[in-house]
């Protein structure tokens, strides 16, 4: 509530109305303890009281205590990594789920791989010049000819670099793992933005999906569906929604507070709120974590083909097998092209929409 | 803590001890804590406590102690204070933007503490409209768009909200703008959009925080004279909050002065400025003019002379003699002013032959300045020195309600000026002057 209105009652103007005397309590926290370089002194001081200790009374390499003794079944005790024992747990359950609900996983491939073969059929069956004539018309009406020219180029490239098959595929792959990413992230990005409680269990899930290397979710994704579409695609989305699900949640708390106080005043219904004023006014924001999460399946493509989606992540991926630089840098150049395009265009289609909400 | 003497709660007693029909807006002893476990500062124990004191302990922050007022239909109630008196919270406790801790607020029948969250939507739809001080204009949509807002929430069709809103925009001057965004205008007609957008949804009550703060002075006062006339016109119970004490006087029917989240005061704008109730008050309103107070009304007395239109000439002059004076005031059937006639008018309108007053243009002096019962001082003063007689006094429907001899008016100002700032003397004297109204 602190932040609806700017006369709230300040717990510092309207104290230091009533008696301009500042007592104790109403001092900042930081003048009553210890003076910083003293606080600094101190911790420098027992860490080489601490290492001065040890060095004396055992050794300077010391090893970390990671082994527990174990009772064996004869009686007698074994010394055991605790690190092997989580890992082997971690390994029993994720058999078991394989194993166990190997049906549910066969569904979710199963959809996946529909969806990703429909929406490359479809792409696919675009004639080439209609891809032209739409990427040239759509970068000519959100941006300006520049990049309308620079969009038909990187098209000529791909196609002349003989890419265009595999740059479908690509896109593909890029386009159904986006959309998913916006169904998951909207959602959760409203409600990370209503509830801070939401907000605060949600930000260390992101920084770990951001964090976490693919591969350490690359292999139960194989385990549970295997080589192809699926893996590739949660790959992808678990690394690039999270700018989509941060941004989501931010633009919607930048809304002004006094514009959603005065559209509340007029008896606006949460939905009404949440739909007419708070979605439309953090469009912008919004949409800058879709672009940021396209960029991110972009730069996923080639570790996506490590678990079977073909395309141009694949033709990069043989090349280095093949200790071709050429063809690598040709599919890695496509990709660049592919992705500087997407970026310029959808930053286009947000600075229009920015443009109408800005001064003010 | 002397509670009890500086938070006055006649405001809220006067309706309910007469057992009259209750005032349209009732808030009775409203408190807002903020900060955890807010109930806890209203117990017994922390009654005598300082605020100062309860913040250091318990963290919690008092917005509002024990505020008690009431508005009646049609009324402009304006509550004034400085910034952190607590007067921005209170109007929002009204329609519960803010949740008040404690007390009862009543508007028009209804209990709005006691309400669910459908009945505030709902009430908030119909019953009450807000203007802000910063508009909280949303700056994706258009003026019309902006303005309609609060007939799109209540599910009006676009036809029908755009026809209502082009008349209020009318209204407010914003003819030609309807689909200009609100970065295009500026802070002026972006509040204009404001009002419109409060007056569109046609509501009883118009809550206004600050709503012209943020305007530069021309502006300010130009929208300050604007609020008067579609008053005028529209008759709305209106709850005005403002830190600018010429504002509060100028709009105000009465105000409520606030400090420290209590009511220092309640009282007409004369009540305040003549008779402070307390210190605070007192040196607020202490360089406020008294002749931009006093109005006409303050000191007008009943006519002396007046004369029917179809009155003799001859007649007229003797009504002069009898009672030794040389000016008087024509009326029609109804009692309403068509003219100030003079002695020596009347004589040579009755040498002429002439039948009826009305007749005659001379005896019908349209030249003669008139007040109104609003006219303040500061207008009356030159014009009183400029004649030699009484001055009439008008009201809106042109009938003669009185007249203003300028000696009163010196008397008025003598006495005004020489108020002793007793405090005590004044809230009993306002306090019996209140039972007399009521």
């Amino acid at each position: 509530m602190a932040t609806i209105t700017s006369d709230q009652p300040d717990p510092q103007t309207s104290s230091s109305q009533t008696d301009t005397e500042i007592t104790p309590q109403q001092q900042p926290i930081y003048r009553r303890s210890l003076p910083v370089i003293y606080r600094w002194a101190i911790a420098l001081a027992t860490t080489l009281v601490v290492l001065l200790i040890c060095v004396i009374v055992w050794e300077p390499n010391m090893d970390f205590p990671s082994e527990v003794s174990q009772q064996q079944d004869d009686g007698s005790t074994k010394q055991v990594e605790i690190g092997r024992l989580i890992a082997s747990e971690i390994k029993t359950a994720t058999t078991w789920l394989v194993r166990n609900w190997g049906g549910m996983f066969d569904g979710i491939d199963y959809l996946i791989t529909y969806a990703m073969v429909w929406i490359e059929d479809g792409l696919r069956w675009i004639p080439w010049p209609a891809t032209f004539v739409a990427v040239g018309a759509l970068s000519l009406i959100l941006g300006t000819w520049r990049l309308s020219l620079f969009s038909l180029v990187s098209l000529v490239f791909i196609g002349v670099m003989n890419r265009w098959d595999s740059a479908v595929e690509t896109i593909a792959i890029i386009l159904f793992s986006v959309s998913v990413s916006i169904l998951i992230a909207l959602p959760l990005g409203i409600i990370g933005a209503k509830s801070n409680r939401f907000d605060a269990f949600m930000r260390p899930v992101l920084d770990g999906m951001q964090t976490m290397p693919s591969y350490v979710y690359l292999v139960p994704g194989i385990l549970f569906f295997g080589l192809g579409y699926t893996p590739a695609v949660i790959a992808t989305v678990i690394y690039a929604v999270p700018p989509a699900i941060r941004l989501t949640n931010l633009g919607i708390r930048q809304v002004s507070a006094e514009t959603v106080e005065a559209a509340r005043s007029f008896g606006t219904s949460p939905a009404q709120l949440l739909t007419k004023v708070q979605m439309p006014m953090a469009m912008p924001t919004i949409m800058a974590g879709i672009n940021q999460t396209t960029m991110l399946a972009l730069s996923m493509v080639v570790i996506a083909s490590l678990v079977g989606a073909s395309g141009l992540g694949e033709d990069v991926f043989r090349a280095l097998q093949q200790q071709d630089p050429g063809n690598s840098v040709i599919a890695g150049m496509s990709i660049v092209l592919i992705a500087i395009v997407i970026d310029r265009l959808t930053q286009a289609a947000a600075r229009r929409r920015q443009e109408i909400l800005s001064d003010n | 803590m002397a509670n009890e003497s500086l938070a006055p709660t006649r405001g809220a007693v006067p309706g309910a001890s007469n057992g009259a029909q209750s005032p349209f807006i009732s808030v009775d002893s409203v408190w807002k804590v903020f900060g955890k476990n807010p109930e806890r500062v209203l117990e017994p124990l922390y009654a005598e406590m300082d605020k100062s004191f309860i913040q250091s302990e318990l963290g919690n922050v008092i917005g509002l102690q024990d505020v008690s007022f009431s508005v009646e239909q049609g009324e402009t109630f304006v509550i004034m204070g400085l910034s952190g008196s607590g007067k921005s919270t209170m109007v929002r406790c009204l329609i519960r933007l803010i949740e008040p801790t404690a007390g009862s607020i009543v508007i028009d029948g209804d209990d709005i503490t006691a309400m669910s969250d459908k009945d505030l939507i709902e009430f908030r739809r119909s019953k009450i409209a807000m203007v802000f001080q910063h508009y909280g204009l949303m700056p994706h949509r258009s003026v019309i768009d902006n303005a309609s807002w609060g007939l799109e929430v209540q599910g009006v069709d676009q036809a029908t909200r755009y026809e209502r809103t082009r008349e209020i925009l009318d209204l407010v001057g914003l003819t030609g703008w309807e689909d200009a965004y609100p970065r295009q205008l500026s802070g002026g007609m972006q509040q204009r959009v404001g009002l419109a957008r409060a007056l569109a949804v046609d509501t009883g009550v118009l809550l206004m925080d600050e709503p012209f703060s943020g305007l530069d002075p021309l502006i300010r006062r130009q929208m300050q004279d604007e609020l008067v006339r579609l008053q005028d016109e529209l008759h709305k119970t209106i709850v005005f909050i403002t830190h600018d004490l010429n504002e509060a006087l100028k709009l105000g029917d009465r105000i409520a002065i606030m400090h420290d989240g209590k009511v220092a005061q309640i009282g007409s704008p004369e009540d305040i400025v003549l008779r402070p109730e307390d210190s605070y008050v007192g040196d607020f309103t202490q360089d406020v003019r008294i002749e931009s107070i006093l109005t006409a009304r303050k000191v007008m007395v009943p006519p002396m002379v007046t004369f029917p239109g179809h009155l003799n000439p001859r007649a007229a002059l003797d009504a002069f003699g009898r009672a030794n004076r040389f000016l008087g005031w024509v009326v029609d059937e109804v009692g309403r002013y068509i003219g100030a006639l003079s002695h020596s008018a009347a004589e040579r309108a009755s040498r002429s032959g002439a039948a009826r007053l009305d007749q005659v243009q001379e005896c019908l002096d349209q030249e003669y300045p008139v007040l109104t019962p609003a006219t303040n001082f500061d207008e009356i003063i030159p014009v009183a020195m400029g004649v030699d007689h009484a001055l009439p006094v008008v009201d809106d429907d042109r009938l003669l309600v009185g007249e203003v001899h300028r000696t009163d008016v010196a008397e008025a100002l003598a006495i005004a000026s020489a108020s002793s700032p007793d405090y005590e003397a004044n809230a009993a004297e306002n306090a019996a002057q209140d039972t007399d109204k009521s």
